[in-house]
């Protein structure tokens, strides 16, 4: 049997992006929630606060050595897999990772190191700017690797010779047409995704009686961010749903399974659509509802999918249902952050009830959207791996498919352990719960006066 | 005067592979050297001494792969396929020992399966990464600009040679590491480890520079013409001083000479293979010229890292030095 090492490239490449995004959108707002309790703690002095930054900090930690090992996977990947597309765009997506590793991984990576294990070695006030510079490195990262790729996704600053593309204007490549929408779009649903997390979080520990305080203050930082986010998310999704159409219009027509594109589109509910023969099948469509919304018309028109050679095409099927997934999970949080919001402004959030208990399980909802969007975007992108430039099939390395299927096997078991692993251990921390600090100045015993003032630290807290 | 942009990206690119070889260098060691202590503590200590740093120490292996990417695209891909194998090996390696860090702590009491994975994550990517050194210094199978061998090209005996001699080289930095940073009775045996480990380094050290010069003429040459002959000698004499100067400094219990000799024997070997291999960034054929990235794209990086390396060395510089002091027994950051 012949291997395909294009299929089993773009599998792997698939594969490990997808674990590897979950991490990076839920460190990116937990960086931001740690450094803001952090900041609340030395405003106000109340130890909760300090206590509750440090048990999600043991949360951050794990998270984000996840992040980083699968990382690294990515940087060598674009050699590995896909060194023709490492040639042909090297010259300007290359210095834009090399901007975020300068920009943002080293500083994420060394402030870290304060972050986790500098409590107690330096002052409250550096230990909170580490927090908040770590908090910024994640968001820079999150702008250099969406710049690279918006211009994958529409290129742009750039001209080409040989099959090679060269940098004529860098702030068009960092800025091509597409990425505004789309950074905005990540950064926000990565709080979002955060914002769940600890909702839920929240709503575990109040279920179960435990860590009142902490579980209060939780749910109400997380509520009070999230009524404003997901709104707001909703129309940054409806301007990069417009700026798609106007600069990826066939990635929208197969998002909607829109195939004639001379009649206004509906707004496609369901269907199986059918790529054989162009059309959906068992369609359940709400007339005109999508020239609505992507053209703000109920009676304009925009490019259906005949209108695009069928080798231009995306496949439609996958991106048809997990960008309705994707929005479905929107609304669904929009209407818990509503609900939870007007609860609390009641004065009845805190009850036992139905919606208790559905906020407990709702910190996967971020998680699944990211996904949901990551793969509409990126197979919406297909054929190509930057558009009009290069094609996905022309970017492969010269390497066999035994050798991509063994990586992908390996990659796959690997991943399944750390992942499990990791699963296991975030939720025994969560199970632990926040727990009082008792400060220590110096680590090193060798200083009698430090150890005394320990032990004297520890008495009183015990007589509290 | 027209600014030899490839050249100086050479040097940076050196430079970064330098610090990661260094820096992730001792902490891997310390996972190399994890079954050698028994006791759980000595492990939390070994673990303890290198945990703030890791991160931002294998930052510099991405800054290395990114930078290649940036400068030399056409080195970057022809390596990355040619180096397949060693390079998911590595990576697949890295991972384990990477979340070891964080797992091994909450898996607490039974986290036996991560000091494994602590232990193994950290010796294969040592020794994937000299193999990887092996396989640049035999040399890449390439037509048109482009990867045109098997999957297995890099497999020799030279190769492995490598990767056994990194192993070696990176168990000496580390517990030339431990021996500076910890105390107890860990301190102790960690000179008892560096010994050997030393002498194991010097007979890699000894037979690539044997080796490789019989093998590839352009690297005989290099080193045994005159008058490079003279210019050069002070690389093997510089080497026997610094064994010396570990040697004589476990000894002597000195805290900070035999990491910081053990640091010069990494500097010097490397400028070795510098020497040795220049101008050829994938040797025999393509040169740091040929390959080099659009000057606009170099340049524009250029810039960048003028401004921002110093930045970056100045906090991990801080880093080190908030972290500063001896480790004990039963102590930690966690």
């Amino acid at each position: 049997m012949e291997l395909d090492p294009l299929i089993l490239a773009r599998v792997q490449f698939a594969f490990t992006i997808s674990f590897h995004i979950i991490f990076p959108a839920f460190t990116i707002g937990l960086s931001a929630w740690i450094a803001t309790l952090l900041g609340i703690s030395l405003w106000t002095g109340d130890p909760h606060y300090r206590d509750l930054a440090q048990f999600w900090t043991k949360i951050f930690a794990v998270s984000f050595a996840m992040g980083v090992v699968s990382g690294i996977v990515l940087t060598y990947q674009f050699g590995t897999n896909w060194s023709a597309f490492s040639l042909a765009a090297g010259n300007v997506i290359g210095p834009l990772i090399g901007l975020e590793v300068l920009t943002a991984f080293f500083l994420e990576a060394s402030f870290l190191g304060i972050m986790l294990f500098g409590r107690d070695r330096v002052s409250p006030q550096l230990h909170f700017a580490s927090a908040v510079l770590v908090a910024i490195g994640t968001a820079i990262s999150a702008f250099w690797i969406l710049s690279a790729n918006s211009w994958m996704q529409y290129p742009a600053g750039h001209e080409v010779r040989d099959g090679i593309a060269y940098p004529v204007d860098w702030w068009q490549i960092i800025f091509s047409p597409t990425f505004h929408w789309r950074f905005v779009h990540m950064l926000i649903a990565a709080y979002i995704t955060t914002g769940f997390v600890v909702l839920a979080v929240g709503a575990r520990f109040w279920l179960k009686g435990k860590h009142l305080i902490e579980a209060e203050t939780m749910m109400k930082m997380a509520l009070g961010i999230l009524v404003v986010l997901t709104p707001v998310q909703a129309v940054v999704g409806d301007f990069h749903g417009l700026n798609t159409l106007e600069h990826q219009p066939a990635k929208i027509a197969g998002m909607e399974a829109h195939w004639d594109g001379n009649h206004p589109a509906p707004l496609v509910l369901f269907a199986i659509p059918d790529e054989e023969a162009e059309m959906n099948r068992f369609e359940l469509a709400i007339p005109k509802l999508g020239s609505l919304i992507l053209k703000h018309d109920l009676n304009a028109t925009f490019p259906g999918l005949k209108q695009f050679a069928p080798e231009d095409r995306p496949p439609v099927l996958p991106i048809f249902i997990s960008f309705r997934v994707m929005v479905g999970i929107g609304l669904v949080m929009i209407a818990l952050s509503v609900i939870g919001a007007f609860k609390w402004w009641r004065g009845h959030l805190f009850r036992p009830g139905w919606l208790m208990q559905i906020f407990a399980w709702t910190w996967p909802l971020g998680f699944i959207a990211v996904l949901a969007g990551w793969i509409t975007t990126e197979i919406g992108r297909q054929p190509w791996v930057a558009t009009g430039l290069m094609r996905t099939e022309d970017a492969l390395s010269p390497v066999g498919g035994v050798a991509v299927l063994v990586s992908l096997v390996l990659f796959v078991l690997v991943y399944a352990v750390i992942f499990v692993s990791g699963g296991y251990y975030i939720n025994r921390l969560l199970e632990k719960g926040p727990v009082r600090h008792i400060p220590k100045e110096d680590l090193r015993p060798t200083r009698p006066m430090a150890a005394a003032k320990d032990a004297g630290r520890i008495a009183l807290s015990a007589g509290e | 005067m027209e600014l030899d942009l490839p050249l100086i990206w050479a040097g940076i690119i050196g430079l970064a592979v330098i610090l990661y070889v260094v820096l992730d260098g001792f902490d891997l060691g310390c996972g190399i050297l994890f079954p050698f202590a028994k006791e759980e503590r000595d492990r939390d200590q070994m673990m303890n001494s290198v945990a703030p740093f890791w991160d931002g120490n294998e930052t510099w292996l991405i800054l290395g792969g990114g930078g290649l990417w940036v400068a030399f695209p056409a080195a970057y891909a022809i390596i990355m396929p040619a180096l397949y194998v060693p390079v998911i090996v590595m990576l697949l390696a890295l991972i384990f020992r990477g979340v070891a860090f964080e797992f091994r702590w909450v898996a607490k009491p039974n986290h036996q399966a991560w000091d494994l994975a602590f232990w193994l994550g950290s010796t294969v990517a040592a020794f994937a990464q000299g193999v990887i050194l092996g396989g640049m210094l035999h040399g890449i199978r390439t037509e048109d600009n482009a990867f045109a061998g098997g999957a297995f090209d890099w497999l020799s005996p030279f190769a492995i040679m490598c990767g056994l001699g990194v192993v070696a080289g990176y168990a000496l930095l580390g517990a030339t590491w431990l021996h500076m940073r910890v105390s107890g009775p860990l301190e102790r045996r960690s000179a008892d480890w560096a010994r050997p480990l030393l002498l194991a380094m010097l007979a890699f050290i000894l037979v690539v520079s044997v080796w490789t010069p019989l093998q590839y003429d352009r690297i005989a040459e290099r080193w045994f013409s005159w008058p490079n002959l003279l210019y050069l000698s002070p690389v093997p004499v510089l080497t026997v001083v610094l064994a010396a100067v570990i040697w004589v400094g476990l000894d002597r219990r000195n805290a900070a000479a035999p990491f910081l000799g053990s640091v010069g024997l990494f500097i010097l070997s490397f400028a070795g293979l510098a020497i040795s291999n220049f101008p050829y960034l994938v040797p025999p054929d393509i040169t740091i010229w040929d390959a080099a990235a659009a000057p606009a794209s170099q340049m524009f990086l250029l810039v960048a890292v003028v401004i921002l390396l110093p930045v970056v060395l100045g906090y991990t510089v801080f880093v080190y030095y908030t972290f500063r002091g001896r480790i004990g027994p039963g102590e930690g950051y966690h």
